[in-house]
């Protein structure tokens, strides 16, 4: 790599980082997209950039901010793994952005689009800084930037529940985002330094001193980061903030959370058991994946799934089954294998991409029928048939029917648990999956099924449609075609689970 | 562990304590915040009282000698300046939320007529099933 490329990691931040403050001073909303969308795509070049970089290399590599070398100095980090979840986060924001440009125009109050584009960059700065860095204090400040500009894009939705449902979200999602602040604390009391390799090779010493003790500050640290990730997740019982804030927010915003904040912070629940506390400890002494992580999952794969299917409107549909769907990802987790991360990185693209595509959709449905509420959606088949097929295509995605992303991260998930004979939980698996058949059904049966109305006129939003048909068009082919991304997400997990220690111990730490 | 030697711990554990219940049992919103606020001020405590070293001095150079001779004298023991670093940020992030907080409570305030978490869920209970029927 030479030249701007050697930049690449930075640039990935810096560019909507600073894209931001821009847009609101510009106060001009035609300029104001333009420029969002040219630095969104810029940033997606980038991170597709950074993936075949990766691709190239064996260790890691690493990005020294200023020039200052880790452990002291701040580190980015692109691996195989934060690569992929970069490419796929900045892709997704560049196509939400693409739909915004019909449908804020409408949603958002006139004369705040230009703070809305710079909240929505900011946004995305948060969750690719989060994905890239390597030092634990920058995940929290990353993590920060972007849960607080995601409060203001969830209120600026057009109803007054909106303020409440970001209200709500701003305290869970804050509870959240201290709790790992002060487990992040804790690490850095026990470890004496904030570099992810650096804690990665301290904790493994201290637990192979000591291997049947727990170190009980190290104990609490873990717990303290897992359950605030585990709140900014939505992992069950830990949700209650997502149907409100995903079905109040406007509807690019929707699609551009649904696709990448739980995505990101998933990739941070990865690091964290598998590289912080090390996969032997945490899935073997603590017994974390059978024992905590694996019924909770479990749990909210049922809860999510069977509560879609009593919601009045297709977004609370859908954030329920976003709940659903962060428990196969957890699951994935849970079995503390190789395989078992690899089909959490398929789940976290295939779903990424799958629920994108159905929020746009859904945008495009807001712009015809005026609402999305299910029971105003009947007859849509005949009133506009290419909305209604692609959120038939999206649908099927969820259930993870053959010849959709669904399919191949689920079988993955399936192989992954065969693998470490958790029989019991594969067939629970297929079991949830019926469940989604029946919330998609009762939607089809809704647009198809059902005369449409006679005097109703719909509008139709082409434009919308591009971003929903470019991402369900993803999702299809990957699910065509997935040896490539499979490969990918295999070396992610292997790279992943190597031991920790590519840097030399630092020989005077803190001494917290 | 005793109270003794480790009472900041304690300070820390009871604010962080109050805080979390604070935003947990009140239903008036500004109550909430104050709360949120409480329990983010603790782990500002946790991490300043983590720095400290026993017998630490202030961690700028002592010197020794005068004007341009002067070198730093490398027996003096420095706490540990790092976690009082990294609270600035998490004081900046602290208003920015109470901040974004509080114009959201000012929003619903406006469109609700009301602060208390109840009779928002209430209000947004009636306007839903009056969308039903």
């Amino acid at each position: 790599m030479s030249g701007l490329k050697a930049h690449f990691p930075v640039l990935l931040v810096v560019v909507p980082l600073l894209t931001a403050p821009l847009l609101a001073l510009i106060r001009q909303k035609q300029v104001a997209r333009a420029l969002a969308l040219l630095s969104a795509l810029a940033t997606a070049v980038i991170g597709w950039g950074l993936v075949i970089a990766a691709r190239e290399q064996v260790e890691p590599l690493s990005y020294h901010l200023g020039g200052w070398p880790p452990p002291i100095g701040i580190e980015y980090v692109v691996s195989q793994a934060s690569a992929f979840v970069v490419a796929i986060v900045s892709s997704i924001a560049a196509l939400g952005l693409l739909l915004g440009t019909r449908e804020t125009r409408k949603e958002v109050t006139e004369g705040q689009q230009h703070l809305y584009y710079a909240a929505y960059l900011l946004c995305l700065a948060g969750l690719l800084g989060m994905a890239i860095t390597g030092d634990a204090f920058n995940v929290f400040v990353f993590l920060e930037i972007s849960s607080l500009s995601t409060y203001s894009l969830v209120a600026m939705g057009n109803r007054r529940r909106a303020f409440s449902a970001a209200f709500n979200y701003l305290i869970l999602g804050t509870i959240g985002g201290t709790f790992v602040l002060i487990g992040i604390g804790l690490l850095y009391q026990v470890t004496g330094t904030l570099n992810v390799q650096d804690i990665a090779h301290r904790v493994q010493e201290l637990e192979d001193v000591a291997p049947d003790s727990h170190n009980l500050t190290l104990l609490v640290a873990f717990v303290f980061m897992i359950v605030g990730l585990g709140l900014k997740l939505a992992v069950f019982p830990l949700h209650q903030w997502l149907p409100g804030a995903y079905a109040e927010a406007p509807a690019a915003v929707s699609a551009f959370l649904a696709g990448t904040a739980t995505k990101v912070i998933y990739f941070q629940l990865l690091r964290t058991t598998v590289v912080f506390f090390g996969a032997a400890h945490v899935f073997g002494a603590l017994r974390f994946g059978t024992h905590v992580l694996m019924p909770l999952s479990i749990a909210g794969m049922f809860i999510g799934s069977i509560a879609a299917i009593y919601q009045p409107t297709l977004k609370r549909m859908l954030a329920y089954s976003s709940v659903g769907q962060v428990g196969y990802l957890t699951l994935a987790l849970s079995f503390g294998t190789e395989a078992g991360v690899q089909a959490g990185l398929l789940h976290l693209g295939a779903h990424a991409v799958t629920k994108a595509g159905l929020f746009c959709v859904v945008a495009a449905i807001v712009a015809g029928v005026g609402s999305n509420r299910i029971q105003r959606l009947n007859g849509l088949g005949k009133r506009m048939p290419i909305v209604a097929f692609a959120f038939v295509l999206g649908g099927v995605g969820l259930i993870g029917v053959p010849g959709t992303s669904g399919f191949v991260s689920k079988w993955a998930l399936l192989q992954a648990a065969f693998a470490s004979e958790h029989y019991l939980v594969a067939g629970l698996v297929l079991l949830s999956s019926l469940v989604a058949v029946v919330y998609v059904w009762r939607i089809v049966e809704v647009m198809y099924f059902q005369a449409p109305p006679v005097d109703e006129k719909t509008t139709h939003d082409n434009l919308a449609m591009v971003p929903a048909l470019i991402l369900l068009g993803a999702s299809v082919l990957f699910g065509l075609f997935p040896d490539q991304v499979v490969e990918l997400a295999a070396d992610a997990a292997h790279q992943l689970f190597l031991e920790p220690g590519s840097l030399p111990p630092l020989p005077t730490g803190g001494h917290g | 562990m005793t109270l003794a030697t480790h009472w900041h711990y304690w300070v820390v554990i009871a604010l962080m304590m109050t805080g979390l219940h604070i935003v947990i049992a009140r239903r008036n919103y500004v109550k909430k915040l104050m709360g949120l606020s409480i329990f983010q001020v603790s782990v500002i405590m946790l991490y300043v009282t983590m720095g400290k070293v026993a017998g630490g001095t202030a961690p700028v150079y002592v010197m020794e000698g005068e004007g341009h001779d002067a070198v730093p004298n490398l027996d003096v023991v420095y706490s540990n300046p790092v976690p009082h670093v990294l609270m600035l940020t998490a004081i900046v992030v602290g208003i920015a939320t109470m901040a974004l907080g509080l114009a959201l409570v000012v929003r619903i305030k406006e469109s609700y007529g009301t602060v208390e978490d109840d009779v928002v869920i209430e209000k947004d209970r009636a306007e839903e099933e009056s969308l039903e029927s």
